[in-house]
């Protein structure tokens, strides 16, 4: 056998899991397309990412390229690294589509399943393909399969008014920023001439200062991938798609997709511009443009805008969706630091965040399904009326504020010492003073279900026992992990291996 | 040293309370605070058995060897991470005589407001529920010798303290509750951003060698431990010890609370039930206090050291303004409130004195106005729930309507002037002893004075115009004090008058740790400015 042909069966071998996602959408689309029911569908799906997860398991410990050029370097990269993003967004995946089995708000489109989770396989595709890839093509059709999938779910609820809005908002932003990108990734191109991340690496260390045209390619770039973490200035598309899409695609693309955002950030940051890394984990930068001073802007703007908008809304999902705006900031600040301890804090993070933020729309789901409402003043004196459902709802936003002894501390308190470590104290007090701002909103959620008393009705509203159960099995991680967390950090431990420098 | 690990016990049994509580059904109010007062009493117990157990010959402060009922285990233990290599936590309790004055006085303040809670009717369940878990936090940071779980601890306060004061306050209760909870989150991140950075800057030297950084207040008190390039290391010529002082400084400074950090504490006072004010101006004021000396002053000698006077200063600002503005108030909740900002005053230069009078007037004056303030806010009380209204001048010859509480309000209001007799005056007349003896803030000293006389004009001012003079006839019938209000006063009169004749009790308690502290406050003074030259 020829030896790119040799590459080419080993590559194979090592997108096990891509395969198995494109295995399962084609199993759900034909199985909707013969049997016409809805029933099986999701099952059907938690199997097929249950599989999924074993694969990735399976090949965690890998750290190569699958497709090598003649160069050595490859289209995608197969490291601990991506493998912990793939499961985070298995994971939430899989939450999100028990949410969507509960969920009351898709019963009018109960028809249309199929399409839903055909939608949502091609969306896991295309992020597992953005968490791996290294190449700027691969790049570009993972970023355009991940918004196309997430164009039709934002607008699934098609007889909705608001949820059509939010969907083609999302399409002209989506379609508008990736244009941006696309262009930059030419002009990168014509500056390099290889589409390779890795290899632009080798061919960017001659560089020894900065460069218009690469300042103005990176900030093409990223507005690219700036959208799909909703970070400022792209951020304007957030709220509306997140207020008006269905609970659970607002849920998904608040954690999963933003993930294969991050991840994506990391690794054209990582495998393009680091030349070195120091004994500390420091990275050292091509000096071709200043990643440390522009992530640190986008990051107080994108934290601090967020927070800010939060504060007048009253509309929970709407205030959730700023919420999770001001935690993209918070990651970016770890990002910031550009060393492996940042990549810690992300990692920690991104755990934690998956918890409690699905944890919180899981809430609001719940809270949708018994009072057809996401006002925050309809919510007022829930707490006494739903029990359970308060005291979680308590634990998620506490956790997201980051105040112990919850599990959104420890994140905080890691991407805290990665920043306080580097001297970049300014940007922790930040950050930090951006938490006591969170704390009012998410308070005034709080404030409503038990300070403010019911308006009519009193009785107690009932919650099935596996309904109780899910909420349980989100909200108690997140005060165990808050007070034991060796397990994540030993899973990030061994996740920390980016394929390269 | 001994089997039974006391302070877990005390800190963690409103928890297992909280949890009963949480699995009894809504209706069966009786029984939940039958429970509560099981748990609260219990830690009265223990804390006796803890008293009567403990070595006064054992300094503590900064040795674990000295320090009582230590309780040291691995809490988290991660090899490897990044460059941080391994990342340690432990679970470290132990008490000295530093901490162990204020473990008694929560367990006292905190069975007392049990008591008080009584007539809570409003969900009794979620009232007892987050009241435990709150004495679980206090308790916690009393005994905790870990920065991470102090921090907890610290932390796991506010939510409680949101909820009890937002739910059951008074007319403006979300105002106030929020703003406590904002204000103190704010300090704390303040006391977070300098955990981190001494956590950075120091390491541990583990039984095996190794060294690893360190959560463990001991070994951040060690000067040997900081490494030379760390940002609040010693040894580093650019240093941020000054900020990090700071830092910790205010966000404990808020808890005090100490001017110009004080104006959430009239609105949470004013608006909070009786039971929750009590534990808000008996322990929680406290925790300040404690925080500084416990953290800010063997952690940071050098600047301490540098910036007494400016302590002192802020005390006197506190003793005078608190004193001030109490003497203006229409209202008595708030009326008391203020004199807690005053009295907090005492400690605080008490604490800038530095010297052994001053260190253990401090601590004595942190025990004795955690009493005599719970007997105040209970005075508010008691006369609120008959009447409710708080103005100081719709009352009037309450004397002779109310002789037997008329009785403990004026022990209690002689107490807080600080008469002879009274526990108040044993701690005021140290801290001014500190305090004469330090020639730089000697008047400073002087001007404090003046808060005694103040405090003895609004206090005596308040006993005339609602217990003396003519009787208001709207009030003619109100009912003395019944059994459940005697058995809240009566403890409290006994230690108020126990400290005011016999005030060796405590003094000789936390004598040695006193000593202790300051003599290494100066060797590690000294120690760092041979590093520096």
């Amino acid at each position: 056998m020829s030896q790119p042909l040799a590459y080419f069966f080993d590559s194979l071998y090592l997108i096990k899991p891509e395969t198995s996602i494109i295995g399962f959408l084609v199993l759900i689309l034909l199985y909707d397309l013969i049997f016409k029911k809805e029933k099986w569908l999701p099952y059907i799906s938690l199997f097929g990412l249950v599989v999924t997860l074993f694969l990735i398991i399976e090949q965690y410990g890998y750290n190569k390229f699958a497709f090598q050029s003649s160069t050595n370097f490859g289209m995608m990269a197969i490291d601990p690294f991506g493998a912990f993003f793939k499961i985070i967004i298995l994971l939430s995946s899989i939450i999100v589509i028990l949410f969507s089995i509960l969920s009351k708000e898709l019963d009018v489109a109960r028809d249309r399943m199929g399409e839903y989770y055909t939608l949502i396989f091609g969306m896991i595709l295309g992020m597992f393909l953005m968490v791996s890839a290294s190449d700027l093509i691969l790049i570009y059709i993972a970023v355009e399969l991940v918004s196309l999938s997430s164009f039709v779910l934002a607008g699934f609820l098609k007889n909705d008014s608001r949820s059509s809005e939010a969907s083609l908002k999302y399409i002209i932003f989506g379609g508008v920023s990736s244009g941006i990108m696309l262009f930059g990734i030419s002009i990168l191109y014509g500056i390099t001439g290889t589409t390779n991340l890795y290899e632009m690496n080798s061919l960017l260390q001659n560089f020894d200062s900065t460069n218009i045209l690469m300042i103005l390619t990176m900030i093409l770039i990223f507005a690219g991938i700036g959208y799909k973490i909703s970070a400022v200035p792209f951020h304007f598309w957030t709220p509306d798609v997140y207020e008006g899409a269905p609970v659970t695609i607002t849920a998904y693309l608040s954690v999963a997709s933003k993930a294969a955002g991050i991840v994506l950030l990391i690794r054209l940051i990582k495998s393009t511009f680091v030349s070195q890394k120091d004994t500390f984990g420091y990275w050292e930068m091509i000096p071709a443009f200043d990643w440390q001073g522009f992530l640190i802007i986008i990051s107080i703007l994108t934290m601090t805008i967020g927070n800010f908008s939060a504060l007048w809304q009253s509309n929970v999902k709407r205030m959730l969706a700023y919420s999770s705006i001001a935690h993209a900031g918070y990651i970016l600040a770890a990002i910031a630091v550009l060393s492996d301890q940042g990549l810690v804090g992300v990692m920690v993070y991104f755990i934690i965040y998956l918890l409690m933020n699905l944890g919180a729309f899981l809430i609001v789901i719940v809270i949708k399904n018994k009072i057809n409402s996401e006002e925050l003043e309809d919510y007022d004196g829930l707490g006494y009326r739903m029990p359970l459902v308060g005291v979680a709802f308590t634990i998620f936003l506490i956790s997201l504020t980051g105040i112990p002894p919850t599990a959104g501390f420890i994140g905080k308190l890691y991407v805290f010492i990665a920043l306080v470590d580097a001297k970049m104290l300014v940007l922790a007090v930040i950050m930090l003073l951006n938490s006591v701002v969170s704390l009012y909103y998410y308070v005034r959620i709080l404030k409503h279900l038990y300070l403010n008393k019911p308006k009519a009705e009193t009785t107690d509203i009932e919650l099935s026992f596996s309904l109780k159960l899910f909420i349980l099995v989100l909200a108690v991680p997140n005060i165990i992990f808050g007070l034991y967390f060796a397990p994540i950090l030993e899973f990030v431990k061994t996740s920390l291996i980016i394929l390269g420098i | 040293m001994q089997q039974i690990p006391f302070l877990t016990l005390i800190t963690f049994l409103p928890i297992l309370g909280m949890f009963i509580i949480l699995a009894l059904p809504r209706n069966s109010e009786k029984l939940i605070k039958v429970v509560t007062l099981a748990v609260t009493s219990i830690q009265v117990i223990l804390a006796g058995v803890i008293w009567s157990l403990y070595n006064y010959t054992l300094g503590g402060v900064n040795t674990q060897a000295s320090f009582q009922f230590v309780e040291r285990f691995t809490w988290i233990d991660v090899e490897g991470i990044s460059w941080l290599g391994r990342i340690k936590v432990d679970y470290f309790l132990g008490i000295d005589g530093l901490s162990a004055p204020m473990v008694f006085l929560t367990a006292i303040v905190v069975f007392i407001a049990t008591l008080s809670s009584w007539n809570i009717k409003e969900s009794v369940k979620g009232y007892f529920a987050l009241f435990l878990l709150l004495n679980t936090g206090i308790m916690g940071v009393f005994v905790t010798l870990d920065f991470f779980l102090f921090y907890i601890f610290w932390e796991i306060m506010l939510l409680p303290m949101y909820f009890l004061i937002g739910i059951w306050g008074g007319a403006r209760k979300e105002y106030a509750a929020i703003k406590f909870f904002i204000y103190t989150l704010f300090g704390s991140i303040f006391i977070l951003l300098a955990i981190i950075g001494l956590y950075l800057s120091a390491t541990e030297t583990l039984a095996d060698g190794s060294k690893v950084h360190t959560f463990n207040m001991l070994a951040l008190m060690d000067p040997q431990n900081y490494t030379k390039d760390g940002i609040l290391s010693p040894l580093n010529p650019n240093n941020l010890r000054l900020i990090a002082f700071l830092a910790l400084f205010i966000g404990f400074a808020i808890k005090i609370p100490m001017f110009p950090f004080h104006t959430w504490l009239p609105d949470a006072h004013v608006e909070a039930p009786t039971p929750i004010s009590v534990i808000l101006a008996g322990v929680l004021l406290k925790l300040g206090t404690y925080g500084i000396i416990r953290i800010n002053y063997p952690m940071f000698p050098d600047i301490t050291i540098q910036l007494v006077w400016w302590i002192a200063l802020f005390g006197m600002i506190n003793i005078i303004y608190g004193a001030l503005v109490a003497m203006a108030q229409k209202d008595f909740k708030k009326l008391i409130a203020y004199s807690s900002v005053s009295h907090m005053g005492f400690v605080i230069l008490g604490m800038a004195a530095l010297n052994t009078a001053g260190l253990s007037g401090a601590i004595l004056q942190m025990f004795n106005h955690g009493i005599i303030t719970s007997m105040l806010f209970l005075i508010v009380g008691v006369v609120y729930d008959r009447t409710h209204t708080r103005g100081l001048y719709d009352f009037g010859g309450l004397a002779t309507t109310m002789p037997i509480y008329t009785g403990f309000v004026t022990i209690a209001f002689f107490a807080s002037i600080g008469l002879p007799g009274f526990s108040g005056f044993i701690s005021e007349v140290f801290v001014f002893i500190g305090a004469f003896g330090v020639e730089s803030i000697r008047i400073i000293a002087i001007i404090s004075t003046l808060g005694i006389l103040l405090g003895a004009g609004y206090m005596l001012w308040t006993l005339q115009r609602v217990f003396l003079g003519k009787e208001n006839p709207k009030w003619a019938h109100l009912p003395d004090l019944d059994k459940r209000e005697l058995a809240m006063f009566l403890p409290l009169t006994f230690f108020v008058i126990l400290l005011g004749v016999y005030p060796s009790l405590l003094l000789d308690l936390m004598n040695k740790s006193v000593n202790t502290l300051i003599e290494f406050m100066f060797n590690s003074q000294a120690f760092f400015s041979v590093i520096i030259k």
